[in-house]
């Protein structure tokens, strides 16, 4: 392969340079019953699971079709998305804030059209490439993370898990029957980019091992005082070690007793690793939500301390995830978020009827604020 | 014939949902077919050395990314993920394997003309890999090698004029909901108000000047469709301030069954027929509905706007006319000091263009926390260092009651030495005037 320049001067590199002229502006890429009715929405509908309707002033309608993505995905597949696009939508399409494309179309028919090609087409393997879904009382797509794929600090795999979670969880993807939306995130360590600390499921990335400390290299990759700095529990303090060389270094003791394993001195510094097949694994949280709906916006909270990672099925993972998600359906009220359901009957009864062991580790030890999430009450249930 | 057998990733190939694993092999296949004839200018075997490094990790149990990566266009200080294989001699073709952020229209809206552009550039210059998107909101490229960087840059401007998003200590690329352009409640125009922001601060944008990152977001209604007040550091969040307009003729059509509630949200159970009662009036987080005589009435100086009804019943119910927006800000992820939420600061203000008010808020905590920030200090944590009230001070607000869940259990209260008469400069020698040792 030949290199091809762009235009680009390497031996100028500032010449002819343009920058800071952001992004596209959104108003070139609107469909044309979009910006015509821009701000004069009356009302919207559900037609069916993955079918939205909105009513405008003007008395347009403008139909939406969503479908699920794996987010993750190649420039073949946004060729496939913007052909359907061309087809049906005049060229035009767009992404959801949970990474699914939805396509607009100016007719209940269209629609129906549109949505049995998006959910005819499939991938080798036998896969939907363009599942139908997403809309109301749903599980709509998981918004999730880079894991093995892209990252170097992850303690699971994202890709892998999400699309585990929606085989197990698909009809409920195409259909509307739990009492709200249940939005599911996953995240691979507990940086928690993305919303797992904010929704009703959350998986997160878990390590269990004290992180190992590459003695020989720390001072010359690191600024100890970073990492030192890094360390929500202060378990890391400086320290000196003479090498098997008899060469002395400046290093960083870790106290492992006060080691929670979060990983965030090795996001300062490389060299100390943390990651392993059999100490890591999963946390499972539940009960978060950011709307303001009839309750405030909640943390999600630990419910399972630990899932082992099981790749490439995750079977654990999957099935805690379905009895939680069943036992949720099931009891919870109508437009109640499972976070709502689950202060109402009590976390001793959502462990209960969940089937989920209460450990330990769920009982909060960090600083001050751990004794609120104490019981200071003799109300409970046995 | 793929480069590497990846049976461990075969078997996420079955089941119903899109799998990133087919995708991804007929992504590899595309590559080497080599339809248009491209002079590939990164490893036409990209996407096989992923899978490859991808099944190694499902059968090891851990990542093969190396720590790190710090690579970038000249002018700017981000925008660029670096990333580089541990394996390189197994997996040639993802030695290096950079991310590459550019800043998404607001609102996420697109045309195929425009998307199929960029694909030929990534297809060409990159793995043809993505992200589509990013939690922040960006559209991410996955996969390309150093000396392509600028290549693509130059591309993206000159041709395209498309820019990089953020990453580092600096603004991160803004993101909103679809507002105005397909939603009812919208209670401004969250996406003019997105592009204004982003293109108003593209230097914070570019070159990282914060003692940490900071995220914009815009939800133009409490729904919290972009989840700002969970994921940024200053999230705006639409509101109004005058009456929920309700149209009474279409209360009873819902009460008649003509409208299915919540636009037919539930539709997939039957939980019996619409009880305006049971699911509209008690269920009111104020109390302040009532439904008698087949009148809708709501006291809306007890309503705190959260959306319940409005959601149920879109039709008969809508937004006042006065509208607006709150700020809340500090939210962010467990580390260091643990998760927070956005708190409110500004419960209600004007949210027109040019933004100028929202704007100023902007600008005086900004002043703040690069003063006085620690080094990766998130805005959430500096407050919970200094003090809510120390922020009240620098955006030059006075306290008020809608500024707390409650007030403070604890008498520790600090009070400022002007506000107490004769100050604190004491002679204890007057003191023991009156009282002997």
């Amino acid at each position: 392969m030949a290199f091809v320049s762009s235009g680009y001067n390497p031996d100028k590199p500032m010449s002819d340079r343009i920058s800071d002229i952001g992004p596209r502006n959104y108003e070139e890429f609107l469909p044309p019953v979009i910006k015509k009715n821009f701000g004069k929405w009356l009302y919207h509908e559900i037609i069916e699971p993955g079918v939205l309707m909105h009513k405008a002033e003007s008395g347009d309608e403008v139909y939406t079709v969503r479908a699920g993505t794996a987010r993750l995905v190649t420039t073949s597949y946004i060729r496939e998305a913007c052909a359907i696009a061309k087809e049906y939508c005049g060229g035009h399409l767009r992404w959801t804030t949970r990474n699914n494309v939805e396509f607009m179309v100016e007719s209940l028919e269209d629609a129906k059209k549109l949505k049995e090609t998006l959910n005819a087409k499939t991938f080798p393997g036998g896969s939907h490439m363009f599942p139908v879904g997403g809309t109301g009382a749903s599980i709509s797509n998981i918004v999730h993370t880079q894991g093995w794929v892209h990252c170097h600090t992850p303690a699971t795999d994202a890709s892998g898990t999400v699309k585990v979670i929606m085989d197990e969880l698909f009809e409920e993807f195409t259909s509307m029957k739990m009492p709200a939306i249940l939005r599911i995130a996953v995240a691979c360590c507990l940086n928690m980019c993305g919303a797992c600390h904010c929704s009703d499921l959350a998986v997160v990335g878990y390590h269990r091992k004290p992180p190992m400390v590459d003695n020989a290299y720390l001072d010359n990759l690191c600024e100890i005082p970073l990492a030192i700095a890094s360390c929500p529990t202060g378990a890391l303090k400086p320290s000196k070690m003479e090498l098997p060389d008899g060469k002395t270094v400046k290093t960083i003791a870790v106290n492992n007793d006060r080691c929670m394993y979060c990983g965030n001195c090795y996001t300062m510094c490389p060299s100390l690793p943390l990651a392993d097949q059999e100490g890591d694994g999963i946390v499972l949280m539940v009960g978060g939500k950011v709307s303001n709906r009839i309750s405030n916006p909640k943390f999600s909270k630990v419910a399972v301390a630990f899932i082992p990672n099981e790749p490439p099925r995750w079977p654990t993972l999957a099935k805690v995830t379905r009895k939680i998600v069943e036992t949720y359906a099931a009891e919870a009220k109508k437009y109640e978020r499972l976070g709502d359901w689950a202060e109402r009957i009590g976390w001793e009864r959502f462990f209960e009827k969940c089937e989920l062991e209460f450990t330990h580790h769920l009982i909060d030890d960090f600083r001050d604020p751990a004794y609120f999430t104490w019981r200071q009450t003799t109300n409970f249930k046995f | 014939m793929a480069k590497h057998p990846t049976p461990l990733l075969d078997q996420l190939e079955s089941g119903p949902w899109p799998s990133f694993v087919a995708d991804l092999k007929i992504g590899a296949e595309n590559r080497h077919k080599n339809e248009k004839g491209l002079e590939l200018q990164i490893p036409e075997d990209v996407i096989d050395d992923l899978l490859g490094v991808l099944e190694l990790s499902f059968k090891d149990g851990t990542t093969h990314w190396k720590h790190g990566g710090i690579v970038g266009v000249f002018g700017y200080g981000g925008g660029v993920i670096g990333r580089y294989c541990d394996q390189p001699e197994m997996f040639p073709g993802v030695a290096h394997f950079h991310t590459m952020r550019l800043n998404q229209p607001s609102g996420l809206y697109y045309t195929a003309e425009y998307l199929e552009q960029l694909c030929d550039l990534w297809d060409f210059r990159g793995s043809g890999l993505t992200n589509m998107h990013g939690s922040t909101g960006d559209i991410v490229w996955l996969g390309t090698r150093t000396e392509q960087l600028e290549e693509i840059f130059y591309e993206l401007t000159h041709t395209y004029n498309q820019d990089l998003g953020g990453s580092g200590s600096n603004l991160r690329t803004p993101a909103c909901c679809l507002g105005m352009s397909r939603c009812e409640f919208a209670c401004f125009d969250a996406q003019k108000m997105c592009t204004d922001f982003t293109n108003e601060y593209q230097d914070m944008l570019h070159r990282p000047q914060f003692p940490y990152k900071f995220k914009f977001k815009f939800d133009a209604c409490p729904n919290g469709c972009v989840a700002a007040l969970a994921r940024s550091d200053f999230s705006i969040v639409g509101t109004w301030k005058d009456d929920i307009q309700i149209d009474q003729e279409a209360v009873a059509a819902y009460v008649g069954g003509e409208f299915a509630p919540n636009a037919g949200a539930h539709a997939g159970r039957d939980w019996g027929k619409f009880d305006i009662q049971a699911e509209v009036i008690d269920r009111c987080p104020t109390g302040c509905m009532s439904y008698e005589g087949g009148k809708l009435t709501i006291d809306n100086k007890e309503c705190y706007r959260c959306m319940h009804c409005i959601n149920v019943m879109p039709r008969a119910l809508r937004p006042g006319k006065e509208k607006g927006a709150s700020i809340l800000v500090g939210a962010k992820a467990p580390i260091l000091d643990g998760a927070q939420l956005s708190s409110l600061l500004v419960p209600f203000i004007p949210a027109e263009e040019p933004f100028d008010e929202i704007k100023e808020v902007v600008e005086n905590i900004w002043d703040w926390w690069m003063e006085e920030g620690k080094n990766r200090e998130r805005l959430g944590e500096t407050m919970k260092r200094l003090g809510f009230q120390k922020m009240l001070d620098a955006c030059g607000m006075e306290a008020d009651a809608r500024h707390v869940q409650e007030p403070r259990t604890n008498p520790y209260i600090f009070w400022k030495e002007d506000e107490v008469p004769g100050g604190w400069d004491r002679d204890v020698e007057e003191f023991r005037k009156h009282h002997q040792r």
